[in-house]
């Protein structure tokens, strides 16, 4: 599996468990609110439904008992004899009004059904009627108070009447009294709730006792469910038409009425449905943020990872080759040393017959000047042996991390002269440029000369036979005094793509197995690790141009 | 002038008898040792004004003579020869007493003038030791 590959499985894990432990809670909290939250407000308008219709029933029997009360009162104050006088009558109905705006008309009758008096607005009508025959009136004489279903009478207008009886001595009567509907049309319209509620009152036979909203039209069979005969507060969901309601119902002792509100439950479900939108759009937004959230931070979690395992592998790289110059170096300082003894034999000897010769018989000898040459070229060898035995005795020297002062333009020296053999061999020309009185560096010489050893041979690579590089070194004052090395070839460049790439490690552009794709990126980290910086600009068809810099600020 | 009196010490047969023959021909008194106990006989024998001592030998190394050697005679120079790639050696041996280090291969007439600068500071040094 590639690194890229592993990196992009290795994030949608991150973000698929994160995510998973994030939201899974969120969904579960948010569901356990709106759950409880609902059951709380369904809980509360039950009991909001329930207070409110028990409320309007005891407003209602409190305005039944206190009409009783005042025709009881009455009835029970005054005699038949003075209550059939009219104007008399008229005076008590005025007292009775002055306290209660509600009766209609009041009148008394005889235990024969005779409306023997009366004062209200049908005089005429009513005065001479007879009750004998109407089922009220055998009903108030055996409960002895009666109150009438709604009905329109000869006002045709809704009322309803409410009858006493009482008795003096051996006479009996009634007093009836006719009471404005309006009133408790006033009471149960109070109990209509939103624009969809209603509140109305059914007889035992479930006719309509009020108007109502949509529920049918006074005196007929309302609308819905029958719960006229309930004996107790009752509370019920309907599905009408696809819209649930809620009965609210409360019967009345005397009349036998009941009291019915009718809620609309999604109108008085709306602040939950509010709540419920305001809940989903919270829920979404924090989602949205979990995952942009995720996706940001798993981003930069993978990204640091990604950086963090690029340095450790160019960590692992240049350790890896530090230690193998390290091992290379010691290696050139013992074949150094070993072949030094010798030399040093071959040295001495060739001195010896060199004093030799300078004996008469010696120099009598015909071949004695081409004695004297072969020793002379012997010793040129020897010299030319420890020249290179030196070298790599240095080399091998700076192959252990050192902090020493450098003089740049002997590294640049001596690792010229590694190559030297196989730039002659290449006919590669190798030109140089070396600024005079360049600062010295303190740094790591054999770390520098591996760096310039990477891009010269890479320079050898790229011009091939025949090819020209040039090495220049100085101190650039207009880029606030920087030391620079510049190696330039003039081979065949590289597209600006694969410049840019250079310093990756394992880029390379040569044939597989011709090279590792390290050397220019471990050469970047050493000059990092040196304070310094290294940049490339190559051109194709005209060449390459490597350039080191070093600031000059903090050099001794 | 006396002869320089040289002891050249090395495990290199072929390079002790050469370099002593040369000497000789240039007027030194040169003697050859092939190690440092050898070294160390002869200087119990006779004194030496300048001892060529190579570092890297069997047995007793350059070290360890130079050491020993400066114990008994304390003004006899000495001069370290070494082949070695550091030169951490020659560096050890200045800090124990000689008066220089050179590296292998070197040419005779490098060693005759570095033979010849530390006679003259022995014959300084055992002035300085007379007067006082």
């Amino acid at each position: 599996m590639d690194t890229a590959h592993y990196h992009k499985i290795l994030r949608l894990k991150m973000i698929a468990m994160t995510l998973f432990f994030s939201l899974v809670p969120l969904f579960v909290l948010g569901a356990t609110i709106y759950y409880q939250f609902s059951e709380a407000y369904r809980s509360k308008m039950t009991e909001d439904a329930r207070t409110l219709v028990q409320n309007r029933r005891n407003s209602l029997e409190l305005f039944f008992n206190e009409r009783i009360s005042q025709l009881l009162t009455v009835a029970h104050a005054e005699t038949l004899d003075r209550m059939k006088d009219e104007t008399y009558l008229a005076k008590v109905f005025n007292v009775m009004q002055s306290r209660s705006k509600s009766f209609i008309d009041i009148g008394v009758i005889d235990e024969e059904g005779n409306h023997v008096a009366y004062v209200g607005p049908h005089h005429d009508k009513l005065k001479s009627v007879n009750y004998a025959g109407e089922p009220w009136f055998h009903e108030v004489w055996s409960s002895g108070v009666y109150i009438s279903d709604v009905f329109l009478g000869f006002r045709k207008i809704p009322h309803f009447i409410i009858a006493v009886t009482t008795t003096h001595g051996n006479k009996t009567w009634i007093l009836r009294a006719t009471i404005n509907s309006e009133i408790i049309e006033e009471i149960v319209r109070q109990a209509r709730l939103g624009k969809k509620g209603d509140a109305f009152i059914v007889n035992s036979a479930n006719i309509l006792q009020t108007s109502t909203r949509f529920s049918g039209a006074i005196l007929t069979r309302s609308i819905g469910p029958d719960y006229s005969s309930v004996v107790r507060t009752t509370l019920e969901q309907v599905d009408l038409n696809g819209n649930e309601y809620l009965y609210a119902c409360a019967p009345t002792s005397n009349p036998k009425w009941v009291l019915m509100v009718k809620e609309d439950i999604h109108e008085q479900l709306t602040p939950l449905l509010k709540t419920r939108y305001l809940e989903g759009l919270v829920l979404a937004l924090g989602v949205a943020l979990v995952i942009v959230g995720t996706v940001l931070t798993t981003r930069s979690m993978t990204n640091e990872l990604m950086r963090v395992q690029r340095e450790k592998a160019a960590t692992d790289d240049l350790v890896m080759q530090s230690s193998k110059m390290a091992a290379l170096g010691k290696m050139a300082a013992g074949v150094a040393h070993e072949i030094n003894n010798p030399l040093q034999v071959i040295s001495e000897k060739a001195g010896w017959m060199h004093d030799l010769l300078k004996d008469e018989d010696v120099q009598s000898s015909p071949n004695f000047q081409e004695f004297q040459d072969c020793i002379k070229k012997i010793e040129r060898q020897v010299e030319r042996c420890r020249q290179i035995t030196h070298r790599m005795l240095r080399f091998g020297r700076r192959m252990e991390p050192t902090h020493e002062v450098v003089d740049v333009n002997h590294v640049l020296k001596e690792t010229i002269a590694f190559l030297a053999n196989e730039a002659l061999h290449r006919d590669i020309e190798i030109e140089v440029d070396f600024g005079d009185d360049i600062p010295r560096l303190t740094t790591d010489a054999s770390q520098l000369q591996q760096v310039f050893l990477n891009i010269l041979d890479n320079a050898i690579d790229a011009v091939g036979n025949f090819g020209k590089i040039q090495v220049r070194s100085g101190v650039n004052s207009s880029r606030g005094s920087e030391l620079f090395v510049e190696i330039v070839d003039n081979g065949p460049g590289m597209p600006k793509e694969m410049a840019k790439r250079i310093f990756d490690p394992f880029f390379t552009t040569k044939s597989p197995g011709q090279g590792t794709g390290l050397g220019l990126s471990i050469s970047h980290s050493i000059v990092e690790k040196l304070g310094g910086n290294i940049e490339v600009d190559s051109v194709q068809g005209r060449g390459t141009t490597f350039t080191i810099r070093f600031p000059t600020g903090s050099l001794p | 002038m006396d002869k320089i009196r040289v002891l050249i010490v090395d495990d290199e047969e072929d390079f002790v008898e050469t370099v002593v023959k040369r000497l000789k021909d240039r007027g030194l008194d040169a003697v050859g040792a092939g190690g440092g106990l050898e070294a160390l006989q002869l200087c119990e024998s006779r004194e030496f004004d300048v001892v060529v001592l190579d570092v890297k030998m069997p047995r007793m190394d350059g070290i360890a003579t130079l050491k020993e050697l400066k114990k008994k005679s304390p003004l006899t120079e000495v001069i370290m020869l070494t082949g070695h790639g550091s030169v951490d050696s020659g560096v050890k041996g200045l800090q124990l007493g000689a008066y220089n280090y050179i590296m292998k291969p070197t040419p005779l007439d490098e060693l005759l003038k570095q033979i010849s600068q530390a006679y003259e500071r022995k014959v300084i040094e055992m002035e300085r030791a007379g007067s006082e």
